[in-house]
C-alpha cells in the first residue's frame, strides 16, 4: 500500500504542482508563496515540497499559505502556522534551535577538524626530517624504514 | 596522538553503524510523522453536521469535559476506513467509549450512504468539506484517530486504520490514556 | 530448467569465490606461487558463472517465464522487449545479481589484464575482492534469490508501470553500478596494500586507471539519473538533495578526491595513508548507498523495495567490510610515511586544499543526510534536512574549491612561483571580470550569489584554457605536433576541469534564472514566458500502442515570429491504470522551454487545461559538462594504456566481457 502511494506520487508529479486557480493576482505575494511552498515538505508524498506535489493535502496547504499571505502574514508567521499543526518535520530548512545547533555548526566543525588533521599530518612529517638527503638516500631510507615496520 | 588520528575513521564508522542499526530495529517507520499536537489543547474549530444525517456537528467545546473521547477522521472514499469501522464501533461499545467523527472531504450523499450501510457509532460528526479542520488537526491522511482527554488535551494520534497489529497498538495507547485519567 | 541452472551457477560462483577468498592470500603469506596464481583462474571462473546466471535470469525475462517469481513481479508480456530486458535489473534481487556480476567482472579484469602487477599484490587484491563476493553472494542465496519459482504460475506479470519504461532508466542503474562496484577493486587494492604494509608510487599508478574507470561510470550514471528525472519524470529539476541522490554523490566526491590524491602519491610518493583511506571510504560510501536505498532507513522520493530485514543483513556485511578495513587502516597506516616535502605554495599544497575541501563537502553531505536519523535516535524528534541546508553548506565549500581548481594546474610541484603564476593569469582575470559584468548586466539584478558563482565558473574556464594553451604553446608554430605529443592525461585533466566549469554554468543558470508559469488554457490562450509567447491551439485524441493520449498543440513565437510547435501529451494506460505526463521541450543551448498539460484539479473547469511552462536557461550545459567530465576521464584512461605500465591491453571497462 505504501509502495502504491509512492508510485502514485511519482506518476502524478508534474513540473510543479501549483494549479492556475491557486495563483494570486499580486505577483509579489505569489512569488513569496512559491518560495515558502518550495521549503515545505509534503506530509503525504515523501521528501517532496508541496510546491511540486499534487497530493490533496499539498494543494490545501498551498491555498492556506496564500490565504495567510493575503491576510498580511509575514513568511515567518506562515511557517509558524504550519509548524503548529505539523511540527518542524514539514520544514526543509531546519530552524536554528538547540536540537539543530549541531547540524548547522557541523560543516564548520568538519572543516576545522580537517584543517587540524592536515596541520598535524604536515607537522609530523616535518619533524621527521632533519638533514637533507639525496633522492637515492631517501629511497634507501624509506625502504629500510618500511622493512623495520613490518 | 597520531594513532588516534588514524583510528578516527573507524570510530566514526562505528558510530554511524550504531545509529543505522538503531534505525532498522523495532518497527520504526521512517515515513510516519509525529503529531505536533500531542499534549496540546485541541485546535479551535467548529463544523456543521453532515447534511441529511441527524447526528449533531462537532466543535472544540464538544470535546471538553465529556470524558475520554476518540476523534475518528474518516471518509466514504477511503478503503481502510471501511475496514476499521466495525472494530472502532465494537471498541466504543464494549469499552463504553465516547467516539465522535470528523468526516474529511466528503460529499453529504456519500457520507450518509456510508453511515447508513455500516452503522453510525458517532455521538457527533463534523463535516469537514474543505479539509481545513483536518489541517488544523495536523491530519496527513485518512483514517486517523485521536484520543482526547477530559479537559480537551490531545493524548495520542494514531495514523492509519485501527486493524490487526494497529488495533493492538491503539488499544495500548488507549489503556495508557485511561490510566492517566 | 534454465532458472535452476542459473541458480546452480550462482551457487558454484559462491564456491569459486570462497576458494578465491582464502587460497591466494594464504599463498601470498607463504610465498606459494601456485596458490597465488590460482586467483586468476577462480576470478575468471567466478565471473563466467555469474555471467551465465545473469544470462539465465535475463532469458527468463525475455521469454516472460512467469513461473519465476521475480519475472511475475517485475515484468509483463506486453512490455516492449527493451524493457523486458531491463526488467532483469529492475528489482531488488535482479539488481543485486547485476551488482555481484560487475564485482566479479572487475575481479576477472584485474586477473586477466593487470599482468604487470606483482603476483603477491594481485593475489591479495583478488582475495579481498572475493571476500566482498562471498558476502553478497551468500546474502543473495540466503535472502534474495532471483530464481525463486512460483506455483501455480499466473497468466501474466504484474508490472507494467509506464513511468519505468524509459531508456534512461533502463541504462542508468547498470552505469551507476559499474561506478559503485568499480570502486570495489580500488578498495581491494587498498586493503591488500595495508596487509602488505607497502604503498609506493607504483601502487598508486596501478590503481589509478581502475579509479578513473569507476569514476567515469559513476559520473555518467549520476548524470543520466539526473537527466532522467529532468526529462522523463518531468520534475523540471535535476537535483533535489534527496537521500538517494546524496548517497550516489558522496562516493563521487570521495572518488574525485581519490583521483587527485593518487596523483600526488604517484608523482611525489606522499599522501599515502590518505590515498589508502580515500580508497576505502569511496567504496564504503558506495556500500552505504546500496544499503540506504534498499533498507528504507531514510525516506526518499526514489525509495522502493524497502525491507528492514534485508537491511540488517546488508548492515552486517557493511560492518564487516567497512569496520574491518578501517581497523586495518588504524593499525597499519601509521607506519606509512610519505616522501617529499613541499612548500605552502606548490602543486602538492593545491591538491591538499582540493582534497580537504572535497572531503569536507563529502562529509557535510553525509552529515546532513544522516542528521535526521541521529536526532531521531537521540531525542525522538523528527526533522527534515532539505535543499536549503545543503545549498547553504555545500556552495560555500565548493566555490573556493573551484577558485583553487583554476590555479592548481598552473602550480609546479614542490615549490611554485605564485607571483609568476598570477602575472600569467592577469589577462584571464581581466576577461573574467568583464565577463562577470556582462553576466550581471544580462541577469539584471538577479541573485548576487549566482552572478559571483558565474564569475567563478568563468574563471575556471579561463584559467584552464590558459593553462592548456601555455602547455602546448598554442600560438606558436607547431602547436598541433605539441598537442599530439602531450600526454593525453594532461588533455584529459583540462577537459574534465573545463567540463566541471561548463556543468557549473548549467547548474547556476537553471537554478537562479529559472522562470515558470501556470495558467488555464483553452484554444486561443496565449501565455508569455521568458520572451516567448506560447499559444494553446487545441487538443487532439491519439491512439497509441497501449495507451490513449491527449495531445496538445502549442505555437511558440518570439516577437511575433514563429519559433516552433510543441506537443505535450497526457497519456492514459488502461491496462496499467496509470496516467503519465509527457512534456515537450524546445531545447537550445541558451535554455529549454519546457511545456506540459494536465487536467485541472479545480472544479467547474470543463474544456480547460492546466498549461505549465518552464524556461530553464542554460540547463543543457549541465549535460554537456557531464559529458566533458566523462570524456576527460576517457582521454586520461587512454593515455595510461599507452604510456605507463598500467593495464596494457585495453581500457578496463570496455574490455570486460560483454553480456
Amino acid at each position: 500500500m505504501k509502495r502504491l502511494v509512492l508510485i502514485l506520487c511519482l506518476l502524478a508529479t508534474p513540473l510543479f504542482a501549483v494549479e492556475p486557480d491557486e495563483v494570486l493576482d499580486d505577483p509579489v505575494l505569489e512569488e513569496r508563496a512559491r518560495v515558502i511552498s518550495a521549503d515545505v515538505r509534503c506530509v503525504v508524498c515523501q521528501n517532496e515540497p508541496i510546491d511540486s506535489s499534487n497530493a490533496g493535502v499539498a494543494r490545501d496547504l498551498r491555498l492556506i499559505i496564500r490565504e495567510r499571505l493575503v491576510a498580511g502574514d509575514t513568511n515567518e508567521e506562515v511557517f509558524e502556522y504550519l509548524v503548529a499543526r505539523y511540527g518542524d518535520f514539514v520544514l526543509f530548512n531546519p530552524p536554528w534551535k538547540p536540537s539543530t545547533y549541531a547540524l548547522w555548526l557541523g560543516p564548520f566543525v568538519i572543516l576545522a577538524l580537517g584543517f587540524l588533521a592536515v596541520v598535524m599530518a604536515l607537522r609530523g612529517k616535518r619533524g621527521q626530517r632533519t638533514a637533507a638527503l639525496t633522492p637515492e638516500e631517501q629511497a634507501r631510507l624509506e625502504a629500510l624504514r618500511k622493512k623495520d615496520d613490518i | 596522538m597520531k594513532r588516534l588520528l588514524f583510528a578516527a575513521p573507524f570510530v566514526l564508522a562505528l558510530i554511524i553503524g550504531g545509529f543505522s542499526l538503531w534505525g532498522l530495529s523495532g518497527g520504526r517507520d521512517p515515513s510516519s510523522i509525529p503529531s505536533a499536537l500531542i499534549s496540546q489543547p485541541i485546535p479551535d474549530f467548529a463544523l456543521d453536521p453532515i447534511e441529511g444525517v441527524d447526528t449533531p456537528g462537532l466543535s472544540t467545546e464538544d470535546l471538553k469535559g465529556q470524558g475520554l473521547t476518540l476523534v475518528n477522521v474518516f471518509a466514504s472514499w477511503c478503503g481502510p476506513c471501511r475496514a476499521e469501522h466495525p472494530i472502532l464501533t465494537r471498541m466504543s461499545e464494549q469499552q463504553n467509549l465516547r467516539i465522535v467523527g470528523l468526516n474529511y472531504k466528503d460529499t453529504p450523499e456519500n457520507a450518509a450512504a456510508w453511515l447508513e450501510e455500516l452503522g453510525n457509532p458517532y455521538e457527533r460528526i463534523g463535516a469537514d468539506v474543505t479539509g481545513r479542520a483536518g489541517i488544523d488537526w495536523g491530519v496527513t491522511g485518512v483514517p486517523e484517530t485521536f484520543i482526547i482527554s477530559n479537559d480537551g488535551i490531545v493524548l495520542h494520534r494514531f495514523p492509519g486504520p485501527v486493524v490487526g497489529d494497529g488495533q493492538r497498538r491503539f488499544q495500548e495507547a488507549l489503556d495508557a490514556a485511561k490510566a492517566a485519567q | 530448467m534454465i532458472p535452476e541452472l542459473g541458480q546452480f551457477a550462482m551457487a558454484l560462483a559462491l564456491i569459486a569465490a570462497l576458494v578465491q577468498s582464502v587460497l591466494p592470500i594464504a599463498g601470498a603469506a607463504r610465498r606459494n606461487t601456485l596458490w597465488m596464481a590460482s586467483a586468476q583462474a577462480t576470478a575468471v571462473i567466478q565471473a563466467a558463472l555469474l555471467v551465465f546466471a545473469f544470462g539465465a535470469l535475463m532469458h527468463a525475462f525475455i521469454v516472460s517465464d512467469f513461473t519465476v517469481r521475480n519475472v511475475v513481479e517485475n515484468s509483463h508480456s506486453l512490455k516492449p522487449m527493451l524493457y523486458k530486458v531491463a526488467g532483469t535489473w529492475g528489482s531488488h534481487e535482479g539488481s543485486l545479481l547485476l551488482w555481484v556480476l560487475i564485482l566479479a567482472l572487475f575481479g576477472a579484469a584485474v586477473a586477466v589484464m593487470a599482468d604487470n602487477i606483482p603476483l603477491a599484490l594481485k593475489a591479495r587484491t583478488l582475495s579481498v575482492q572475493a571476500w566482498i563476493s562471498v558476502g553478497f553472494l551468500s546474502f543473495m542465496i540466503l535472502t534474495s534469490n532471483p530464481f525463486d519459482r512460483v506455483f501455480p504460475p499466473p497468466l501474466d506479470g504484474q508490472d507494467l508501470n509506464p513511468l519505468l519504461q524509459d531508456f534512461g532508466l533502463a541504462i542508468h542503474p547498470p552505469l551507476l553500478y559499474i561506478g559503485y562496484v568499480g570502486f570495489s577493486i580500488v578498495f581491494s587494492f587498498a586493503v591488500a596494500a595495508l596487509i602488505e604494509g607497502r604503498v609506493d608510487p607504483a601502487w598508486a599508478r596501478w590503481v589509478r586507471p581502475w579509479t578513473l574507470a569507476a569514476w567515469m561510470a559513476l559520473t555518467g550514471g549520476i548524470a543520466l539519473g539526473s537527466w532522467w528525472a529532468y526529462y522523463e519524470l518531468g520534475w523540471g529539476g535535476w537535483w533535489f538533495w534527496d537521500p538517494v541522490e546524496n548517497v550516489s554523490f558522496m562516493p563521487w566526491l570521495a572518488g574525485t578526491a581519490l583521483l587527485h590524491s593518487a596523483i600526488v602519491t604517484e608523482k611525489r610518493d606522499t599522501f599515502k595513508a590518505w590515498t589508502i583511506l580515500l580508497a576505502i571510504l569511496t567504496f564504503s560510501l558506495s556500500l552505504l548507498g546500496t544499503f540506504i536505498v534498499r533498507s528504507g532507513l531514510l525516506t526518499s522520493v526514489h525509495a522502493f523495495a524497502v525491507d528492514p530485514e534485508r537491511g540488517v543483513y546488508i548492515l552486517g556485511l557493511l560492518a564487516v567490510s567497512i569496520l574491518g578495513s578501517l581497523a586495518l587502516f588504524a593499525w597499519r597506516a601509521p607506519a606509512m610515511e610519505g616522501g617529499g616535502l613541499f612548500a605552502p605554495i606548490s602543486r602538492e599544497a593545491g591538491l591538499l586544499i582540493n582534497n580537504l575541501l572535497i572531503a569536507t563537502a563529502c562529509a557535510t553531505v553525509l552529515f546532513g543526510t544522516l542528521y535526521p536519523l541521529f536526532l531521531e535516535a537521540v531525542t525522538g524528534e523528527k526533522i527534515s534536512v532539505g535543499p536549503p541546508f545543503f545549498n547553504a553548506s555545500f556552495i560555500p565549500i565548493t566555490l573556493p574549491l573551484v577558485i583553487v581548481m583554476g590555479l592548481g594546474p598552473h602550480l609546479s610541484w614542490k615549490r611554485a612561483d605564485l607571483p609568476g603564476v598570477l602575472a600569467r593569469l592577469k589577462w584571464v582575470g581581466v576577461v573574467v571580470l568583464l565577463g562577470t559584468l556582462v553576466v550581471a548586466w544580462i541577469a539584471d539584478g538577479g541573485p548576487l550569489l549566482a552572478v559571483i558563482s558565474m564569475g567563478i565558473a568563468l574563471w575556471l574556464i579561463g584559467a584552464t584554457i590558459q593553462d592548456w594553451a601555455r602547455r602546448v604553446k598554442l600560438l606558436q608554430k607547431g602547436a598541433w605536433a605539441r598537442i599530439n605529443r602531450q600526454p593525453r592525461s594532461a588533455h584529459g585533466m583540462s577537459m574534465a576541469h573545463l567540463g566541471l566549469a561548463v556543468l557549473m554554468v548549467g547548474a547556476i543558470g537553471a537554478s537562479a534564472w529559472k522562470t515558470d508559469t501556470v495558467s488555464f488554457a483553452e484554444p486561443g490562450t496565449a501565455v508569455p514566458i521568458a520572451g516567448f509567447e506560447v499559444t494553446f491551439v487545441g487538443v487532439e485524441q491519439v491512439q497509441g500502442p497501449n495507451y490513449v493520449a491527449q495531445v496538445a498543440t502549442l505555437d511558440v513565437t518570439r516577437d511575433g515570429e514563429f519559433v516552433t510547435q510543441l506537443f505535450p501529451e497526457r497519456r492514459v494506460y488502461p491496462v496499467a491504470q496509470a496516467t503519465t505526463t509527457e512534456s515537450d521541450i524546445r531545447q537550445t543551448l541558451a535554455g529549454d522551454l519546457y511545456v506540459s498539460i494536465a487536467e485541472p484539479a479545480a472544479e467547474n473547469t470543463e474544456g480547460l487545461w492546466t498549461l505549465r511552462l518552464i524556461y530553464e536557461p542554460l540547463v543543457n550545459f549541465l549535460w554537456l559538462g557531464s559529458l566533458m567530465l566523462v570524456l576527460g576521464g576517457a582521454l586520461s584512461l587512454s593515455d595510461r594504456r599507452l604510456r605507463v605500465g598500467a593495464p596494457r591491453r585495453a581500457a578496463p571497462v570496455n574490455a570486460t566481457p560483454a553480456e
